[in-house]
């Protein structure tokens, strides 16, 4: 059972993938997509309950199967929230026919890297994974051809390839590490005998291969310095691969560093990879926050926004301990959920107003009703206001800092303020004050908006008891 | 292992970096291909070599791919791209030569600095290997930060790589390498075709403080 849903994760997105390459009628293939998802998300859910043998190339723990789920689910939800969107940009002619055949035969094929990231147990493997779903959003943050749109794909090409340059050195290095005692071969490859027996490697080698594995895969979480090319490969690509860039792509490149850091955690003489994973996050945290300020583009402050969020998540799992931890999952999962119900409801917006200027915009709450409070509700929920999930998981994180480090927690309480007055002073802008315009938008499109939204507010009042224990059970792991 | 073995390692290894060097100073577009293409010769020597001297037939594929793909198709391609583009007559550099070199100097100390007493345990063999690998791969990020045009850019991503995989082959019995040099090429690939069908001739940045705002949105 556990075997067969591991075999339908994998091969239902790339059997797809082929699938929609060929074929052209794009209503077929924008139904087709969102069931290949569903089916996707039900291998993901029969995970959960059964998990197969570990092999030497896959693996499917506790810590996975959250990353696993929650992609599974907005790679769904973002499916049926794409449907609607690229059926407004055919009838604009900003795409063709044949690049929606290939934006769906990548929008596959980028589901099935990232669930090959996350259950390959070799190191190697993950490496390739990332890189091919890195390769797929470039090509489909390229997608409009027009100046900006390939300039913002070549900056994240570059960027990103120079990232997984640097993550393939940390491998090697990590390897060098183990093969003293795992010996030659795929062996010192697999993860779960790499975390097994960290104790016993060279702790220099190991130093030396988290700071490459820290820079390379922090590229593509998005953490400051090296987040250069986050705002722009959201801003120009499709909205949907936006929702997606940040709902899934960061999370899985911090799942990879995640791994790395158990693996070194398990040295006791190697320098914590904490405190470096702490600098790194809150460096994002601060900067992020007074960068949302001169934000004029809606789909850039929201950029911003998520390496805000990934800094506090990085720093969340570098501050480590169970409550830090559990913290960090949360905070993870409710992003993840939230930020792509925020770029869902963008994409209508800019749709509907011809624009992404946050100046053009007004009004939103009157011009389109449902739309406008939701996007309220959903950037509440970002910022940190109660009910919601985020907040849940902020002030639990809060807590913990200051019960460990108080100097550290008023720098983080800082940084989450600048953000929060940032991203308000914004949404006045945008979803109050006066206009003519009156939108029409069939309501069922926002249902996955709503999903999310509903889903992050349930989290925010009552977390059911199933999920607290596996996610405690999760960051007791993480240490 | 005799001490010609480790000999001929090192020339292969050491002639890298030499010519990453000599990468960071060109400023002709087709005297850099031609430099880059003895670059990939050297890699493919240096692969070929530790097949011979681990036993592991598989590295010699590796080594087949850096010499017709990287060393012979790849320039061919470039070369053709750049007449198309009309840029072959010079590079535009953002650092002058000279500091670049000087600070190229540093990252090659820097890396030895920083290899050889990691690697204590391995042998001295494993140990040198990496400090050339990691100096090849840092002027590869040399070349790309002090060049423009994405021509050149390609080519010290390229270089880069080529260290990776010379790192990849020196640690002994490392599986998968066949697999990321045809991920790498696969990469390199996709970056030739897309300069080729968007005629990118710059990276896309200047001092021009308007087109900077324009670019972060800030213009708008």
């Amino acid at each position: 059972m556990g075997q067969l849903a591991l075999t339908g994760l994998l091969c239902t997105p790339a059997l797809g993938a082929v699938l929609l390459a060929a074929i052209p009628r794009y209503r077929l293939a924008a139904a087709l997509n969102v069931t290949l998802c569903a089916l996707t998300l039900g291998c993901a859910a029969a995970l959960y309950r059964h998990r197969p043998e570990p092999s030497l190339y896959l693996l499917v723990d506790d810590l996975n199967t959250v990353f696993l789920l929650v992609g599974a689910l907005v790679g769904f939800s973002t499916s049926v929230f794409s449907a609607g969107y690229i059926a407004h940009e055919l009838q604009t002619r900003r795409l063709k026919a044949r690049d929606l055949r290939f934006y769906h035969a990548m929008y596959q094929l980028l589901m099935f890297a990232m669930n090959l990231a996350l259950v390959s147990n070799n190191i190697g493997l993950m490496w390739v994974a990332i890189e091919l779903a890195t390769l797929t959003t470039v090509m489909m943050v390229g997608i409009y051809r027009t100046n900006a749109a390939l300039e913002a794909a070549w900056k994240y090409f570059i960027l990103g390839s120079v990232g997984i340059a640097l993550a393939l050195f940390g491998t090697i290095l990590v390897y060098l590490a183990a093969q003293e005692h795992l010996g030659q071969g795929m062996l010192a490859m697999a993860w779960d005998r790499l975390a097994a027996s960290s104790a016993s490697f060279d702790p220099s080698l190991l130093n030396l291969a988290f700071v490459f594995l820290l820079l390379g895969y922090g590229t593509k979480v998005g953490l400051v310095p090296v987040h250069a090319w986050l705002p722009d490969a959201h801003a120009e690509g499709p909205t949907p691969i936006s929702a997606v860039l940040s709902g899934l792509l960061l999370n899985v490149a911090l799942f990879a560093l995640l791994r790395f850091k158990l693996i070194i955690a398990g040295n006791p003489h190697v320098l914590a990879p904490g405190p470096m994973m702490v600098t790194m996050g809150l460096t994002s945290l601060l900067f992020a926050g007074f960068m949302l300020y001169r934000r004029r583009d809606i789909k850039r402050l929201f950029a911003y926004s998520s390496i805000e969020h990934m800094g506090i998540i990085t720093l969340a799992f570098g501050l480590g301990g169970p409550l830090a931890s559990f913290a960090g999952l949360l905070h993870m999962t409710m992003h993840s959920l939230t930020k792509s119900a925020i770029f869902f409801g963008v994409g209508y917006i800019s749709q509907l107003e011809g624009t992404q200027r946050t100046a053009d915009i007004r009004g939103l709450t009157h011009s389109q009703p449902l739309l406008g409070w939701l996007l309220v509700l959903g950037v509440v929920a970002i910022a940190g206001m109660p009910p919601f999930g985020v907040f849940t998981s902020e002030f639990l994180l809060v807590t913990s800092t200051f019960a460990r480090s108080p100097w550290l927690a008023i720098v983080l309480v800082t940084g989450l303020l600048i953000a929060f007055s940032a991203l308000v002073l914004r949404l006045q802008g945008l979803a109050f004050g006066d206009t003519d315009k009156r939108h029409l938008l069939p309501a069922w499109r926002l249902a996955p908006m709503t999903l999310h939204l509903a889903l992050v507010a349930a989290a925010g009042v009552y977390l059911p008891g199933p999920i607290v224990a596996w996610f405690r059970h999760v960051a007791s792991q993480l240490g | 292992m005799s001490p010609l073995d480790s000999d001929i390692a090192h020339l292969l290894a050491g002639s890298m970096v030499l010519l990453s060097f000599l990468l960071l100073y060109q400023d002709r577009m087709f005297a850099l291909l031609n430099v880059f293409a003895f670059h990939a010769f050297a890699l493919a020597g240096s692969v070929a070599w530790q097949a011979y001297l681990q036993r592991a037939p598989h590295l010699f594929i590796t080594a087949l791919i850096a010499l017709l793909f990287k060393g012979v198709i790849i320039p061919v391609a470039l070369r053709r791209i750049v007449v198309r583009l009309g840029i072959h007559r010079s590079i535009e550099t953002v650092v002058s030569i000279g500091p670049t070199m000087l600070f190229g100097i540093a990252l090659v100390g820097l890396s030895i600095v920083v290899m050889l007493p990691v690697t204590q345990a391995e042998g001295p063999f494993v140990r040198e290997d990496l400090a050339f690998a990691l100096s090849v791969v840092l002027l590869g990020f040399l070349m790309m930060v002090t060049r423009r045009n994405a021509v050149s850019q390609v080519i010290g991503f390229m270089s880069l790589e080529n260290g990776l995989v010379l790192a990849a082959s020196g640690a002994r019995g490392m599986p998968l390498v066949v697999e990321i040099s045809v991920g790498f090429s696969v990469l390199i690939a996709f970056m030739v075709i897309s300069i080729f069908l968007f005629r990118i001739r710059e990276r896309f940045d200047t001092v021009d403080l308007q087109a900077l705002d324009m670019s972060r949105g800030e213009a708008l």
